[in-house]
């Protein structure tokens, strides 16, 4: 895991040293104004941009492995500060994503497998395949138009947290959890069928019938536990995706989280604020990975790792 | 064996059939039997394969469909894609735009039929030379083993561990956007997922006798590794290739709606649904609809089409 990380670092670091023009450049000219070399320069000083690369990426690397990061190049505020104020909601929105999900996709995904080839089956399907095909950035624009049209009524813009105001927060965020947790429910919909049916072909599932089990215990008892194992992985990858990878659902739900604030840093070239995120959600879905592994050895007493 | 000798043309009889071997099978009544018994008319066969199973039909016919109108779009759409025309701002779809105008009155049927090419052009180019650097590498990495594979699958671990877009995203703000570099950003991370699904099968094909005769005679790494694996292991290149396709449209409409992907004014889909169809919606909602449902036609289609290459070829590869 530690090596993962650690290529993750190197890649981080070096993709935007390579970037044609620095956040000085982009910065000064964005204002339009004129600048003089010199005061590029004191600039580049200040931000520490004129030290050898393999020093800057030690002086980075070293702040990372405290959860220091640095300032934003851009705003000049602390980015452990950014990144604190943007989580709640990030992490509320996966959280509920994550819950619409599981609610919809398993008993789907396992009824699919108990009626497969059936008219059952094949709704479940489209269903699943729908999902995966429409982009959830446009399930959210005609969600949002649907919303005004029908019921001349739009959620609100302004994100209040949940111990405020439950309600306010509430309408706000269920959309988007509701357009992500679609696609994600047709993700794991689709892995709980196919382990399902893997599973149901399984010599102890056969035992389970023969022995006189309901059917409902065949399936609850017998079957589920085991069809669980891979669906755990797909959930597990997508939270850690959800976190930090919903760049275009909260453009269009207008929502300030670190998908947003990721879109904003890659077009100001905020290194530093770039680097901390890229490298934060890479390492969210490393650390997510290895306690799936972990996961699966308490799941499943058979597996283990050396 | 096959029992019935007869449709069979002469070129085909005997061919694949070692007499040796059937002879020693005591097969020898059967030594000239040819090994297909169907019309050995591929194009026949495929027909009668597709008509058997409508959802593979429906989705070749779509992708066929979306083909020509990408190669013919000149004189398939029904208007200029890009001419704006202040006479008819935000038209409804009817007579003679049938699915309207945008806030520049450029004909919307128009501009998904020039899309198509935007997207197919993105989808094929990526898909192709992801899966295609994947296979060799996962094929490499599996026959090499050891160090070498080792090292290659570290590496490949680093670049799986960020998430596709944001990944895409470093890659477009690094090299700036357009369609080229969107292809790149989109074929880069698509690499370690074909290697990855391909190196499992070439390791299981590393193992064949044939590999090891091969190398017996005295034939090179590059020869075993281009005449003897990569053959191989085109189920689940082609597998992922169908499955690629479709996740690279829908990355591409991502990518172009952040407005990280093709500039304006070329048509694509993505770029169609930012800016100007948010703005509008309420008074204009199809500005919103029609890109949407092309992006989600034209993945159900590659998607489709994957999962059932994927039953045909090989039931036991998950797509992850």
């Amino acid at each position: 895991m530690v090596p993962t990380l650690f290529g993750v670092a190197v890649i981080t670091f070096l993709i935007m040293r390579v970037v044609p023009g620095d956040v000085i450049t982009l910065r000064y000219a964005g204002e339009g104004a004129f600048v003089s070399k010199e005061t590029l320069d004191m600039e580049r000083v200040r931000l520490g941009l004129h030290l050898p690369l393999w020093q800057q990426f030690a002086d980075w690397l070293w702040g990372a492995v405290r959860f220091d990061f640095g300032v934003s190049m851009w705003t000049g505020r602390p980015i452990s500060h950014e990144i604190a104020i943007r989580l709640p909601l990030s992490l509320q929105l996966a959280i509920m994503a994550t819950f619409i999900a599981i609610v919809i996709s398993i008993p789907l995904g396992v009824l699919a497998a108990i009626k497969q080839d059936t008219w059952v089956d094949y709704a479940i399907r489209v269903f699943s395949v729908g999902g995966l095909a429409m982009p959830s950035f446009w399930l959210g624009i005609v969600l949002l138009l649907g919303l005004l049209i029908v019921f001349r009524w739009s959620p609100p813009i302004v994100f209040t947290p949940l111990w405020q105001n439950p309600v306010a927060n509430l309408s706000q965020l269920i959309w988007p959890a509701m357009t992500v947790g679609y696609r994600y429910a047709a993700m794991v919909t689709r892995m709980a069928r196919s382990s399902a049916l893997e599973v149901l072909r399984e010599d102890y599932v056969r035992t389970a019938r023969a022995k006189g089990l309901s059917e409902r215990e065949v399936v609850v008892r017998h079957a589920m536990r085991n069809a669980m194992l891979p669906v755990v992985t797909v959930v597990g990858l997508e939270f850690a995706f959800l976190l930090g990878g919903l760049i275009v659902t909260e453009q269009v739900f207008n929502l300030n989280g670190i998908g947003k604030l990721t879109l904003e840093a890659v077009l100001r070239r905020d290194y530093t604020m770039t680097q901390a995120l890229i490298l934060l959600l890479a390492g969210v879905f490393v650390v997510v990975n290895f306690l799936v592994d972990l996961l699966y050895i308490w799941l499943d007493p058979r597996i283990s790792y050396d | 064996m096959t029992s019935k000798p007869k449709a069979a043309p002469p070129a085909v009889i005997a061919q694949g059939v070692d007499p040796r071997t059937s002879a020693a099978a005591g097969d020898m009544s059967h030594a000239n039997v040819p090994v297909r018994a169907r019309p050995s008319n591929r194009l026949m066969r495929t027909w009668h394969y597709l008509r058997r199973r409508p959802p593979v039909l429906a989705s070749v016919l779509a992708i066929a469909l979306m083909l020509v109108l990408a190669l013919l779009a000149e004189r398939v759409a029904p208007h200029d894609p890009v001419k704006t025309s202040f006479a008819d701002l935000l038209r409804p779809p009817g007579v003679p735009y049938l699915f309207g105008t945008d806030q520049f009155g450029r004909d919307l049927l128009s501009r998904l039929i020039h899309g198509s090419r935007t997207a197919l052009l993105v989808a094929f180019s990526s898909a192709f030379a992801g899966a295609t650097c994947g296979a060799v590498i996962g094929v490499v990495s599996a026959y090499f083993g050891g160090k070498t594979d080792l090292l290659i699958q570290r590496l490949l671990d680093v670049i799986l561990s960020f998430p596709l877009i944001i990944l895409a995203l470093a890659v477009v703000a690094v090299l700036g956007t357009g369609t080229f570099n969107v292809i790149l950003a989109i074929t880069i991370p698509t690499v370690p997922r074909v290697s990855r699904v391909v190196r499992s099968s070439a390791l299981a094909i590393r193992q064949m006798p044939y590999i090891e005769a091969a190398r017996a005679i005295g034939a090179q790494h590059g020869r075993i590794i281009f005449r003897h694996l990569l053959p191989n292991v085109m189920a689940p290149y082609l597998i992922m290739l169908t499955a690629v396709m479709g996740q690279a449209i829908l990355l591409e409409a991502s990518l172009s709606f952040l407005g990280l992907g093709v500039a304006e004014p070329t048509p694509a889909w993505g770029l169609m649904l930012r800016g100007g169809s948010l703005q509008f919606a309420e008074r204009a909602p199809w500005l919103a609809i029609f890109p949407g449902l092309a992006i989600s036609a034209a993945v159900f289609a590659f998607n489709l089409l994957g999962d059932s290459l994927r039953d045909a070829l090989d039931p036991r590869l998950r797509i992850a």
